[in-house]
Order: structure tokens, then sequence, then C-alpha cells
């Protein structure tokens, strides 16, 4: 196991050093010019001697080869540069906001696993009664649904309708500190919208598995031995139906990236997704080279843990062979 | 190893992981049937509707999407609106109707688009095989773990504004899936005698892949196109709500949706909930056609998608 863990790291320094590599050449071929946003209307009466200065200052004189790799050697050392839309060392910015992505990411999540177990083996359960259809379509439906629309129709209903729920933000107007009661409270709307959009996958996957372990040969000698259709369906076909679900886990990480763009700026929650969002608006280069960098190295990390959990639920399949 | 980049959700139920076989329930004979036809046909009557409404409303009823009526400003829907009003006075039935042009327009260019690069891939690797084949599917492979959303918000954010940024960034980010497809079909119809065949006939390897090959692939490329275009058509509205895709003033599903935010917050939700629903019906369409189609290619895998 360890040996997998130490090779898929291996193989993940080249798709980083690609993915970075890419990410200045865009960067060097898109019209936007570093200089001029920074010096923003300054620069339209600055003569070309300064604006030269500015540019070498910046170091954005070089070919964006020479800057990569310049980035690339400060970033090992943790320096990642300075952000200029939130004002404050990129490597900072991360740290503080990375507590708040992950915790949103990490129930929405739970919530999603935990509500499409149930409703998939309702609907596995029955295939083609009503109640399996009505699941079926609502997961379909929701899956076709946009989730910053879903979002918004949420704030409608929680926060203005019933006025029950805080329309956004980490904690209530006006409060000095972040108390875990007030974050708990904000937590709920974001993180119920992000769980909702990552349901309709567990639910189908989930009615998908133990419907096909409902036919099954253990299912059908553990009712032939009398056991009650309870432990049928929980004890043997929800745990091999279950299996292959787990296991594709941790291949979920940039659908959950995706929602929480969406949701996190929907919901002014603040986290690296909505950093993400706001550094692509105000072209904050440093920002958003090192959020992407991150967001890769979570989804080659969610690959790695997808095979782990395969390997360990599975004793078929030898790690080491992978 | 699991595959972990299937891209939409639709898509990724539809095309059926190595997590889900399709199982086929023990059908109920003659019900099942029906609801297949019916929704076969509900999918085709709503994909012919939003296809009419898309290319006859705009030429017939030319009212101008620039024009301010203040005086009726955010009327809820009402005989008259069937959809209401914006906060400028202008019919939401209408501008959903413009803005469904616009975004199926970008949809299917972008689908289009990435479809074509993903056959060229996808064929010139599962043809030529050796290195270029080991090259470019590492290619796909590093490209595809940076998350879709995220590349695209990173394209845009570079050559934005525009709409040709928003079509790169959709079309950029979608002919991975269609490569693996396409790669995948081409390597496993390289060894059917009808190719053999063809080689020791003498044909060259121009003519293979054009004539014997590219044929055969092309259900599954058209499958995976048509699937695609709710994905980008999603994507493409995803980025306008972030206020990085089309021009604000370019009535796209995505830019009614973020100008609505306002008026949302004032408490009315008419001009947010419509365009939404204009995405999800055409998307639930194009999903249930291409059901019935991958059935007709595809017969072992069937029961997917029963709404």
């Amino acid at each position: 196991m360890g040996h997998l863990v130490a090779r898929r790291a291996l193989l993940a320094v080249p798709v980083l050093l690609v993915v970075t590599f890419g990410a200045f050449a865009l960067a060097a071929a898109s019209p936007f010019d570093p200089v001029k946003a920074y010096a923003g209307t300054a620069a339209l009466g600055a003569d070309q001697e300064t604006l030269d200065r500015l540019r070498e200052n910046l170091g954005v004189d070089r070919s964006f080869a020479a800057q990569w790799w310049e980035w690339l050697t400060s970033a090992v050392t943790g320096d990642l540069g300075q952000s200029s839309v939130l004002r404050q060392p990129v490597a900072d910015a991360i740290g503080e906001r990375i507590v708040w992505s992950t915790l949103l990411c990490a129930v929405a999540f739970a919530v999603a696993v935990l509500l499409g177990t149930l409703l998939g083996v309702l609907a596995a359960r029955r295939p083609g009664s009503l109640l399996d259809r009505a699941v079926t379509s609502l997961a379909y439906s929701l899956e076709a649904a946009p989730v910053f629309w879903i979002a918004l129709l949420a704030v409608w209903l929680f926060a203005l309708q019933l006025d029950v729920l805080p329309a956004g933000g980490l904690t209530d107007t006006g409060s000095e500190h972040v108390t875990a009661g007030q974050v708990a409270h904000h937590l709920i709307l974001p993180a119920g919208v992000l769980a909702v959009s990552q349901l309709p996958w567990f639910t189908l996957y989930v009615r998908q598995g133990v419907g096909d372990a409902l036919a099954e040969d253990p299912v059908r000698g553990a009712r032939a031995r009398g056991l009650g259709e309870r432990t049928v369906l929980l004890g043997h076909a929800l745990r091999s139906g279950l299996l292959p679900v787990l296991t594709l886990i941790g291949s979920r990480v940039p659908e959950l990236i995706t929602g929480a763009l969406l949701v996190e700026t929907v919901f002014s929650w603040p986290g690296i997704a909505a950093a993400t969002v706001e550094a692509a608006t105000a072209v904050d280069f440093p920002l958003l080279a090192a959020l992407t960098t991150l967001a890769t190295a979570a989804v080659l990390a969610g690959n790695l843990l997808a095979d782990l959990l395969y390997g360990l639920t599975d004793p078929r399949v030898k790690l080491s062979e992978m | 190893m699991a595959d972990t980049t299937a891209d939409t959700p639709l898509e990724k139920a539809d095309t059926a992981g190595p997590a889900a076989p399709a199982v086929v329930w023990r059908s109920r004979g003659t019900a099942r049937r029906s609801t297949h036809t019916l929704r076969l046909r509900v999918s085709a009557v709503l994909v012919a509707v939003t296809a009419l409404a898309v290319l006859l409303v705009p030429p017939l009823v030319q009212l101008d999407q620039q024009t301010v009526d203040l005086a009726s400003k955010l009327l809820p829907p009402s005989w008259s609106h069937p959809f209401g009003t914006d906060d400028v006075g202008r019919d939401l039935l209408l501008r959903c109707v413009y803005g469904l042009r616009v975004s199926l327009l970008v949809g299917v260019v972008a689908a289009l688009t990435a479809t074509v690069i993903g056959t060229a891939v996808g064929a010139a690797a599962g043809a030529l095989g050796g290195w270029v084949d080991r090259l470019v599917m590492r290619l796909v492979d590093t490209v595809s773990s940076v998350p879709h959303l995220l590349l695209g918000i990173f394209i845009v954010a570079m050559f934005r504004p525009g709409v040709w940024p928003v079509v790169v960034s959709v079309a950029a980010t979608h002919w991975l899936s269609t490569a693996r497809i396409v790669r995948a079909e081409v390597l496993s119809l390289r060894s059917r005698p009808y190719i053999d065949a063809a080689v020791s006939g003498g044909a060259s390897r121009r003519r293979v892949v054009l004539r014997h090959l590219l044929p055969g692939v092309l259900p599954q490329a058209g499958l995976a196109a048509v699937l695609m275009i709710p994905h980008a058509m999603w994507h493409e509205s995803a980025l306008s709500f972030l206020g990085l895709g089309l021009p604000t003033h370019t009535a796209s599903l995505g830019t009614l949706i973020q100008g609505a935010r306002g008026t949302l917050l004032a408490g009315q939700w008419w001009p947010t909930l419509f365009p939404g629903l204009f995405l999800i019906i055409p998307t639930l369409a194009i999903a249930g056609l291409a059901g019935v189609w991958r059935e007709r290619i595809n017969p072992r895998r069937r029961s997917e998608l029963t709404l």
C-alpha cells in the first residue's frame, strides 16, 4: 500500500508540472497585460520607460517559461506570491480559507452519502414501483438542475420567505467573533444545497448496486435460509451493493469542487472556491494559478483514495499490481 | 484503476461506469415498453418544441430586447405575461426564448468543436498506437485532472470578454471524454477481421482509418456529441452566472439568472425560476432521446435512464 502511495505521488509530480506550465503558457498567450492591470488608469499617462521599469519590477519582462520556473522554485519554499485582489500573500489566503471550504465540502458530502444511500435502497427495494420511479425521476431532474439555480431558490425560500436561515456569509452581520453556533447556522443552507447537487449520483449508483445485488445468489441464498427481508436488504444486498459506490467516492472530488465554486459564490462563503472566482474576475494570476494547482492536487489525491479504497474493500484486488 | 473522469453527471449515470453495469430489471413486459415509448415521445416533442421556439420566435416576434418599459416592471406571472416581466419591464417568456437560443447555440457549437477535436485525437491515438498513443492519453489524463469548471474559469479569465472565449473554454474542457471513447472504439475495431482484410488487400493506413475505422466510431461519437450539448449549455450558464461568461447584455440563460439575483433578494422569484426551468427541460429531453439512441446502437445496455 505504501508502495502504491509513493508511486502515485511520483506520478503526480509531472502532472502538476504540466498543469502549472500550461497555466503560465495560457496567461502568456492571453491579451491581458499585468502591468496595465497593476497600474490601472495611471498607466495611461505614464511614459514607456516607467512602464518598462514596472514590467521589470513585476518580473513579467521575461519569457513565460522563465517566469514559470521562478514561480515553481519559490512555490516549493512556500512562497506563492502576492494576491492583488485579497491584498495578502497567496499562501496566507489559502491557509485562512481552506478550513471553511473543507468544512463545507465534508458536511455536504457526508449528508449526500447518507441520504443517497437511504433513497437508493428504498428505490431498489421494489424496482419499477411508484417510489422507485419517483426517486429516479427526482434524481435525474436534480442532476439536470444547475446548482446555482437551486442555491438561489433555496435562498429565496429559506432566507426570504420563511426567514429561518441566513442568506449567506459565515457569521451574522455585525458579529465580532466566529462562534461555532453561528457557523453551524450559516452552514446549513450552503451545505444542504451542495449535498443536493451531489445526491443524484449516489442515489442512482446505490439503486443500481443494490438492485444488482438483490438478483444475485447470496441474496437468494439468504432468502432461502428464511432470513428476514430487512436482514437480507441491509446485511446482504446493501453490503455488496454499496462496495463499488464507496470505492468511487474519491473520484467525486472534481464534481465537489465544481459545486463548491458555485455554491460558495452564491452564499458568499469565505472559502477557497469563492476566492478562485474572485481571482478569475480580477485576473489575479498568482492566486488563480495556486488555487488551480491545489484543486488538481486534490483531484489526484481523490483518485488515489478511490484506488486505495478499492483495494481495501475488495480482497480480490491486489494493490501491488495497480 | 477506477475511471475517474466521466464529466456530466447525466453522462456519468448513463455511460455506466465500472460500478453501474446496466441492470435489466425483471421487466413487466408491455408496461415497461410503453413507458419507454412514452419517454421517447415526450422527449421528442420537447426537443421539437424547443427547436421550433428558438428558430421561429425571434424572427417572428421582433420585440427589441433593449426596450425598457418601467411602467410594467417586475409584474408577476399573468395571462399577458406568462412568466412575468423583469426589472426593466421586458416579457420574461420572450427573454427566456432569446436566452435559450443563445445558450443552445453556444452549447451546440462548443459540443461540435469538442467532438471534432476528441474524435481526431482519439482516432489518431487509437490508430497510430505506440508512443503517440501513450503520450496523447497521458496528456488527456493530465488535462482531465483539472476540474472542468475550474479549467473553464481559468481560460475565460485569461481571454474574456466575448462569446468566443466561452465557446473555446467549453470545447477545451469537453473533448477529453470523446477522445477516450473514440480511442477505445478504434482499438476494439482494429482487431476485427474486416480491418485485417483491408490491410492485406493493400489499403493504405490513411484509407483504413478514413474508410474503415472512422465510420465505425461515428455512432458513438455522435451519441457523445448529443449528450455533450446539455452539459455544454450548463457550462456556459455557470460561467455566465459567475460573471465570467457571455457579456451581461447578451441574454443567455446564465446571464438571465445572474441578472435576476438582485430582484430575487427583493423577493421576486420569477426572473430566477423560469430561466432555470428552460435549462432543465431541454437537458432532460436530450438525455431522453440520447437514451433511446444508445439502446439502438448498444442493445445490451438497456434500462438506464428510466424516467
